[in-house]
């Protein structure tokens, strides 16, 4: 990859939470490298606890990692890029007291975008994702599915280069997700974006990625990198093919081993944590 | 917040119904404990007194300067616990370090009858509606602060999250993030901070007063003026039952905004 293609360089990121020796410390990341082409989705999945999602976070500057370095179109990132990069958070983070219509409206104003434009750019994202017709309903009115299409229509509202979604569809039903997956391939298609996609989900970054960023157990780091070489718009007569179980396989092999180490670290930890409960330590420090 | 989550017309009307009923049923005990159960006029004077008392008392005016008294100085106890308050509990809430200072000490001063520094008070401010403003400020701080840190402490982070990562201003993270996510919270210490408010300064105008409607009651009261001290009670209770229905509605327009 050219320099001018790469649309986000992430070099030796590690990442704590509270310090070293504390009951909560925890080493989020590990020395993480990565580069996302202009244009690609680049999927991140791995155990949970793995720090993708922080990860994320730094690429979006809204987390200053311990040390390393993440550089957006060739710029240092020190802090949120509104102009560059736009999140969908798992929790659609939408605001309860607006409407969808308000709430799309509203980034573009925190964004800086002119008041006269905002309307029409809010009517045009929300007709992309299909929901139009219900720009003046509150998000407590609408579905988990409808929720994040309009968390989509307001990230895609705001017209930067670079995507960050963090589990999207990571609290919808598995019927809403394949379908919310296919309209989203759909979509970006036509629109051509950089997307960082953390899932959770083998069958979601098969089928949506170009390529998949598989993280070993914590501390995180990337242990394999997998191209998914499909054109987009893909269909769902790719779930089906033999190359998508081949691929889902391969993942799933990656992953098995790092889940388990996973889930066994996770339960040490607590036991660790529980002795120094015990033995009357006392903690400070949040991991948050 | 939205849709209509009000109990069908049919329910409220009977709720409504039963309320008056038991407001009547008072009414009439009360006219009996007098008129047939002879209850002592000294201890319960008979409603028609005390309505003829409260008629002469609106009539002649003579309430105005207490209650202007009175209501001085709730107003200026609760303009000052309310300033004070949101003020400090909003920038307390901006620190966890600070919020996990202040928080359980404000949360234990609250616990403790604050009405216990009445005379000192009155030693420091005089028998004057000042050392009734201290009082009222005094206990209506605690709930105001309290709910104001409360509620800008547990503002939905995924919410100022997604904010700051669209390029909310400081200015527009408050006005469009920070203050909705904190509202019913902080309106709920309000009011909680209205109503201590008036009953701290009511109550310490008949603990040690020259002035004020809860003076005028303990003096009727001395007086043995059992009736027109009952015809004052009443007014108070109107007045405050108004005061109560336009904060409600005060509330219910700043929960809509």
């Amino acid at each position: 990859m050219t320099a001018a293609e790469v649309a986000i360089r992430v070099r030796d990121v590690s990442h704590q939470f509270g310090e070293a020796g504390q009951a909560r410390h925890v080493q989020a990341l590990l020395n993480t490298s990565l580069d996302v082409a202009r244009g690609e989705l680049h999927c991140l999945i791995g155990p949970s606890g793995c720090g993708k999602s922080t990860l994320l976070s730094v690429i979006g500057g809204l987390t200053v990692p311990t040390t390393g370095t993440v550089t957006v179109d060739g710029k240092a990132v020190r802090g949120p890029l509104p102009r560059d990069l736009a999140f969908v958070f798992q929790e659609n983070a939408l605001f309860p007291w607006n409407t969808v219509f308000e709430n799309v409206v509203l980034g573009m104003k925190f964004q800086g975008v002119p008041k006269a434009e905002r309307q029409e750019r809010a009517r045009r994202a929300l007709e992309a994702v299909g929901l139009e017709a219900f720009a003046e309903h509150f998000p407590g009115q609408l579905s988990g599915g409808m929720r994040q299409r309009a968390a989509l229509a307001r990230a895609l509202s705001l017209e930067t280069g670079i995507l960050l979604m963090d589990e999207p569809f990571g609290a919808l039903d598995e019927q809403t997700r394949m379908v919310l997956g296919e309209d989203l391939s759909v979509l970006l298609s036509r629109s051509r974006k950089t997307i960082v996609f953390v899932t959770h989900s083998l069958g979601e970054a098969v089928f949506l990625a170009d390529r998949v960023a598989v993280f070993s157990a914590r501390p995180g780091t990337i242990k394999e990198i997998i191209t998914i070489d499909e054109p987009h718009p893909r269909k769902p007569s790719f779930m089906t093919a033999p190359k998508f179980h081949a691929l889902r396989d391969r993942l799933y092999g990656l992953l098995h081993d790092e889940i388990r180490k996973s889930i066994t670290e996770t339960a040490q930890a607590r036991r660790r944590y529980d002795d120094k409960a015990k033995s009357g330590t006392k903690n400070t420090g949040d991991a948050a | 917040m939205n849709g209509d989550t009000r109990e069908p017309l049919a329910i409220r009307l009977a709720s409504r119904g039963v309320q008056v009923a038991f407001a009547l049923g008072l009414l009439l005990v009360w006219l009996l404990a007098t008129n047939v159960w002879r209850v002592s006029s000294i201890l319960l004077p008979n409603p028609i007194d005390v309505w003829h008392q409260l008629i002469e008392v609106i009539r002649s005016g003579e309430f105005v300067r207490d209650l202007r008294i009175t209501f001085g100085e709730f107003a200026a106890a609760f303009v000052i616990a309310m300033v004070l308050g949101v003020t400090l509990g909003y920038f307390i809430s901006r620190s966890r370090y600070w919020t996990k200072v202040f928080e359980p000490l404000f949360a234990a001063v609250y616990a403790i009858p604050i009405i216990l520094f009445l005379p000192l008070y009155v030693m420091i401010w005089g028998l004057g509606p000042p050392s009734k403003i201290a009082l009222g400020a005094t206990i209506s701080f605690f709930p105001i602060v309290l709910n104001t840190i409360v509620g800008f402490g547990n503002v939905d982070r995924s919410l100022t999250a997604a904010a700051e990562s669209m390029g909310a201003s400081n200015l527009q993270m408050f006005r469009h993030v920070l203050l909705p996510g904190a509202l019913p919270v902080v309106l709920a210490g309000l009011r909680m901070g209205f109503t201590v408010a008036l009953l701290s300064v009511i109550g310490s105008e008949t603990i040690a007063s020259l002035a004020g409607l809860g003076h005028r009651i303990v003096n009727l009261a001395e007086n043995m003026e059992m009736a027109r001290m009952f015809a004052y009670i009443v007014f108070v209770v109107a007045i405050v039952a108004i005061l109560n229905s336009a904060l409600s509605v005060i509330e219910a327009y700043a929960r809509w905004r």
